[in-house]
């Protein structure tokens, strides 16, 4: 099997979070950045296991400059056995979709996946991207998958429950919770991927439609009232007369 | 020129999402001066609900199909393009969030996936807001294409609803393809509300010891009608299911009302929790981060303060 995983960065989730060009711009001033989490958790790692498996390789996908190598680099030590990143600043959920379907177009992938959503704009529509422009079946939030000789059964998560279907040939996903456990690299994993392969590709043209214009921090809570253990009456009272939430 | 929206149904009835949906549809064409219709998908029998939400038109696509989300998606473009649709309205679901890239992609149109607001226009310009960064900040987009998708957050607006009226519905002239996919099956959790539709949540973490303690936590749920969470080291010990992990890598959600007791309120914790309209806080350390973010604390044990509070609710539901 011949596996693609579309891996992005994203800061640290206690990042702090500040503006910079008049509120047009995200400040990368002193920011952390981490893989995805469900792009290392999940997605990376059930590709691994089904190569380990059934035999084949694991590419990664990256758009984005070579500063973000060091995420590329995290994860060929968790596994993937070499990645290809286009050159590009990755500037919306479609145009980063564009660049990985016209790579993937010449390379017959067995499969693709992505994670469910990045945890920094929350998009959750590259891999749909992927599979519309490939004219390949997409499932989006899968927690298990398994894959026997080209047909795959596939439990994709929806509101309250999981739904299970099954599909033969080329196929893109977004891994959710629940797909696999978390890898940690050891030592000589680390030291193993620094001899992997990252090839760089320059991006096609594609004229990005969407775009963020303006950002703005949200109101501060008005501060929280205590309500005496005793008292529970009261806070009933309160979320009906006051809140009004019940 | 129309706005369209696509109405989700379970057991071919209409879910609530799809009556926000409606309204935010009905509202958004009235800001861009262009009527609005609902699409459906196979049989429902209570469409006409949705006139409450001043919607007065669904086209409705025959369901033939295995379940193929790309096909239906290719239908639903088609729909779209007969009605010269200038907005696509999905809500950001399992299902909207599976139909809309493929819908986006045939119609050449510009995203934004998880708005929370209606579009404005800046100077000719096609704007909508959603949260980002875990809900530490609000992004405004700007969409330069003719034809645009969104997908709507849930509890994003609240529909005021109008008399109702009549409703047409059209048979759509595209039928759905047959797709390689096949469902075999799906699996749900009877009798309650799925999280993220949940206008009611009660939420513990680790804070209950163990997974014996949870009586008093759905005691309270059931009371209150509410739908159960819980944070996420409680469902990676499996004390929980998984799909009640609430934060930053579990569900999202926006509930009127979030209580949570035994929960510390770590910064992943809250992203998935801090658009909740009310907050109510039960922990026994004064000094719980979680309080910064709640409108109502109680500093107490939660194994004394849950069933008092089950107890009120009980007196206040039968006064
Ligand atoms: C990348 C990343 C992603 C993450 N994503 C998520 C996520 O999506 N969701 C999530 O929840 N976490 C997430 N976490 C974990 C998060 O950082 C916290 O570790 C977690 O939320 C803590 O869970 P908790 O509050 O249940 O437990 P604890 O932090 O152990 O807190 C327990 C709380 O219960 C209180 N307590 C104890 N006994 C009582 C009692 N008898 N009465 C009243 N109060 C009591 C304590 O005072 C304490 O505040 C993530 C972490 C990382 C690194
Ligand atoms: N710059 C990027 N490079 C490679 N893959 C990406 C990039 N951005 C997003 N992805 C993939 O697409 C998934 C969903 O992203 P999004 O749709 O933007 O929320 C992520 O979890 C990644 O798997």
């Amino acid at each position: 099997m011949k596996i693609l995983v579309c891996v992005s960065k994203t800061p640290e989730t206690t990042a702090k979070i500040a503006f910079k060009n008049n509120d047009s711009e995200f400040s990368e001033d002193g920011v952390q950045y981490i893989m995805n989490p469900y792009d290392e958790w999940y997605a990376l790692v059930r590709a691994l296991e089904l190569v380990e498996e059934q035999g084949g390789e694991v590419v990664l996908a990256h758009v984005g400059p070579a500063t973000n190598d060091s995420i590329i680099r995290k994860g060929l030590a968790v596994g993937a056995h070499r990645a290809v990143r286009i050159d590009a600043d990755p500037s919306s959920s479609e145009f980063v979709a564009n660049q990985i379907a016209n790579h993937a177009q010449g390379e017959n992938y067995d499969m693709i996946i992505c994670g469910k959503e990045t945890i920094d704009y929350n998009g959750a529509v590259v891999g749909g991207f992927i599979g519309a422009q490939l004219g390949v079946p997409y499932f989006s939030f899968v927690s298990e998958l398994t894959s026997t000789a080209g047909t795959h059964t596939v439990t994709r998560d929806i509101e309250g429950g999981v739904e299970v279907s099954e599909v033969s040939g080329n196929i893109v996903l977004s891994a959710a919770k629940g797909l696999a456990e978390q890898r940690i690299p050891k030592m000589k994993d680390i030291m193993m991927s620094k001899r992997k392969q990252i090839e760089v590709i320059s991006p096609a043209d594609f004229h990005t439609t969407a775009k963020v214009v303006k950002y703005e921090l949200p109101s501060a809570k008005g501060g929280v009232k205590m309500i005496d253990a005793e008292n529970m009456d009261e806070l009933v009272r309160m979320l009906h007369e006051e809140a009004k939430v019940i | 020129m129309s706005v369209l929206v696509y109405i989700e149904t379970s057991n071919s009835k209409i879910r609530k999402v799809s009556y926000e949906l409606a309204y935010y549809g009905v509202q958004a064409g009235k800001t861009l001066d262009m009527g609005c219709v609902g699409i459906v998908v196979g049989d429902c029998e209570d469409l006409d609900k949705l006139t409450s939400c001043g919607l007065s038109k669904v086209v409705k696509i025959a369901s033939n199909s295995n379940g193929d989300n790309g096909t239906i998606a290719d239908a639903i473009a088609e729909v779209a393009k007969n009605h010269s649709a200038s907005l696509l309205v999905f809500g950001h679901s399992s299902i909207g969030k599976s139909l809309m890239p493929r819908v986006a992609f045939q119609l050449n149109a510009g995203s934004v996936t998880g708005i929370n607001s209606l579009p404005s226009i800046d100077s000719g310009q096609f704007q909508v807001s959603k949260g980002v960064f875990s809900g530490k900040a609000i992004a405004t987009y700007e969409i330069s294409t003719p034809i645009k998708v969104v997908t709507l957050m849930g509890n994003s607006l609240k529909p005021s609803l109008v008399d109702e009226s009549e409703l047409v519905i059209e048979e759509a002239a595209v039928s759905i393809a047959d797709g390689s996919v096949t469902i075999k099956e799906t699996k749900k959790e009877e009798g309650t509300v799925p999280l993220p539709e949940a206008e009611l949540v009660v939420s513990a973490g680790r804070g209950m010891k163990g997974p014996e303690n949870w009586g008093i936590i759905e005691e309270l749920a059931t009371v209150l009608g509410a739908t159960t969470a819980c944070s996420r080291p409680v469902a990676d010990i499996g004390w929980r299911p998984h799909h009640e992990h609430v934060g930053q890598t579990g569900v999202a959600i926006r509930p009127n009302l979030y209580i949570a007791a035994g929960i510390s309120g770590a910064i992943q914790h809250l992203a998935g929790v801090n658009n909740s309209k009310t907050i109510v806080v039960i922990n026994k350390d004064p000094e719980a981060p979680f309080f910064k973010a709640a409108d109502y604390g109680i500093c107490a044990d939660l194994f004394d303060v849950v069933p008092r509070l089950t107890e009120s609710l009980k007196k206040f539901k039968a006064s």
